[in-house]
């Protein structure tokens, strides 16, 4: 049984369908990948699965669990086993790193503070960042605050990690050490783990299983061999970040054309 | 026309919405109070940063509003030869209706404002967010333990406030203008009543507590996630409670005084 298991999702904003029927299965121990042009919602599905968003139709069960009739305490027992990387990293500015990553444990286990402190700098080398402890998240840069993130979603041992694009702003050197961590992490614990990414090399690299969003749908799915076999023009223009082809880069709208010769001004 | 009525039902609609989250939310806080018990270096922080902060305005208010009623009351009394009552008029005014209402209206530009301003960034920042998928709610880490913070420091500051401004009516009464001390003083404890004044003061400066928090913190919380909204609702705290001060005073006042 897939540890996440999404069925025909439908989400709105406005009028807008950012899902319209979507199933996708996660499985137990496995690397997923989501991926998808900017703006499909692939961030919108993480808050979904974590039920912070409500979807407006369809169901969303982890752990066998459904996540949204679950009662408050229910879904914040559940949530103690997911650990999630914000995009924007979304560390508290007003304590330092090491208190960042040190604050789920402080807050869900009664742990001695000696015990707090191995913890905290056993998550931090492994991300790199042992010395940058006493910074301030504003000293911090893009991809750095993103990698005390990541120590800190990763504090608890959960059985579950969604990265929102954990290898954005990251140099070469960084950036293989966190593909690295990411695939020992879920062969070592056993977790699972679910990747928003939009650098397809790196992904496919760990990725045992890939499903491509676009328009509200899943495009296409399946392992990165298959995927990079695919007959799809859409896919292969994806997979290989081709400029022109089926993908569209804009937001949908009216045309350019039309729009810079009759398009209203506004006030 | 249509169009006319149909933006009042909908901003009658939002009206109530807004109240209806704001009592759900002052719901989720309470339940959220008795585990701070457990944990009260959490609410001793806010303490600090709410009340403590707040300390020096109201000091250099309290005296100020002191001396001048000292002054005001002064050139009326002397007119009846009862400049010797300076003190019961000062004690009582500030008792009674400046101290916590001009305390509490100095607490929600202090306090309020600063409140609702750090709620709203931690609000866009996805702090908030980024604590709830960490399973800690952010209503019972953040939000109860700055509630019961504002609800013990408002009665305190106002109580300091009206000390304060007792003393500064006293500097302008008898230093300045030589009114006697004793007689100030022993007529100040003979009119001042412990239920009817002091109590019914103490009273009044807890709920404006109580409802500047919550207005502070639900705004913050409601707050629109962008650079302009956190403005908005910061300017909206303030305003919000400065309305609820004043009605609310009105209403206990005549609950308290009005059969007098
Ligand atoms: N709070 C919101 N209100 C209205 N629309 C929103 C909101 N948040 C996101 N959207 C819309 O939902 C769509 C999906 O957003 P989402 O952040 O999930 O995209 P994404 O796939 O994560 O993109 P990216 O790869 O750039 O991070 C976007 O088109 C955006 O316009
Ligand atoms: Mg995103």
């Amino acid at each position: 049984m897939p540890l996440v298991k999404i069925r025909d999702l439908h989400f709105y904003r406005g009028n807008r369908a950012i899902f319209d029927g979507v199933n996708i299965d996660i499985h137990r121990g496995k690397i997923t990948a989501i991926m998808g042009p900017s703006g499909t919602g692939k961030t919108t599905l993480l808050s979904l699965i974590g039920g912070q968003l409500r979807p407006d139709k369809g169901t969303i069960e982890v752990d066998g669990q459904n996540v949204h009739t679950l009662s408050h305490s229910e879904l914040y027992a559940l949530r103690k086993r997911m650990g999630m990387l914000f995009q924007s990293g979304a560390l508290l500015t007003d304590i330092n790193v090491f208190d960042n990553v040190a604050f789920p444990i402080r807050e869900h286990t009664k742990l001695p503070e000696t015990m707090v402190r191995d913890l905290v700098l056993m998550k931090l080398q492994s991300v790199g960042l042992r010395c940058a402890r006493n910074l301030m998240p504003s000293e911090l840069s893009g991809g750095m605050a993103r990698r005390v993130a990541l120590a800190r979603a990763v504090t608890l041992d959960p059985m579950m990690i969604m990265y929102d694009e954990p290898f954005t702003g990251q140099d070469p050197i960084s950036m293989g050490t966190l593909v690295n961590l990411i695939h020992r992490m879920n062969d070592a614990m056993g977790l699972t783990s679910v990747i928003v990414s939009h650098d397809v090399a790196e992904t496919a690299e760990i990725a045992d299983y890939i499903y491509l969003l676009s328009g509200g749908k899943v495009i296409e799915k399946g392992s990165p061999e298959q995927l990079k076999r695919s007959s799809s023009q859409w896919v292969q223009q994806f997979m290989q970040g081709l400029p022109d082809g089926p993908v569209p880069f804009h937001y949908p709208g009216t045309d350019f054309a039309d729009d810079l010769l009759n398009g209203e001004v506004s006030a | 026309m249509i169009d006319t009525i149909r933006s009042l039902g909908r901003w009658g609609l939002s009206v109530f919405e807004r109240l209806g989250r704001g009592h759900l939310l002052l719901l989720a806080i309470l339940r959220g109070v008795p585990e701070l018990f457990l944990r009260f270096s959490l609410v001793i922080q806010q303490l600090f940063s709410v009340g403590v902060h707040s300390v020096l305005i109201i000091l250099i208010s309290g005296l100020f509003v002191g001396m001048v009623l000292g002054l005001q009351g002064y050139n009326t009394l002397v007119d009846f030869g009862a400049e010797e009552s300076l003190g019961v008029l000062v004690a009582l005014s500030l008792v009674r209706e400046l101290g916590p209402v001009v305390s509490a209206l100095l607490f929600a530009g202090r306090a309020g404002s600063a409140l609702t301003a750090e709620i709203g960034l931690m609000k866009s920042t996805e702090q908030l967010s980024g604590m709830e998928m960490m399973a800690v709610d952010p209503v019972r880490r953040v939000l109860a333990p700055r509630f019961l913070a504002g609800f013990i420091s408002m009665p305190l500051l106002a109580a300091i406030f009206s000390a304060v401004g007792v003393f500064g009516g006293f500097l302008v009464g008898h230093g300045l203008l030589g009114v006697d001390d004793g007689a100030f003083w022993s007529q100040m404890q003979a009119k001042t009543d412990w239920y009817e004044d002091v109590l019914n003061g103490v009273i009044k400066s807890i709920v404006f507590g109580f409802v500047v928090t919550w207005i502070a913190l639900f705004e913050g919380y409601d707050a629109t996630p962008t650079s302009e909204g956190v403005g908005r609702a910061t300017t909206r705290t303030v305003v919000h409670s400065a309305f609820a001060i004043l009605g609310l005073d009105f209403v206990l006042t005549a609950l308290m005084f009005g059969d007098v």
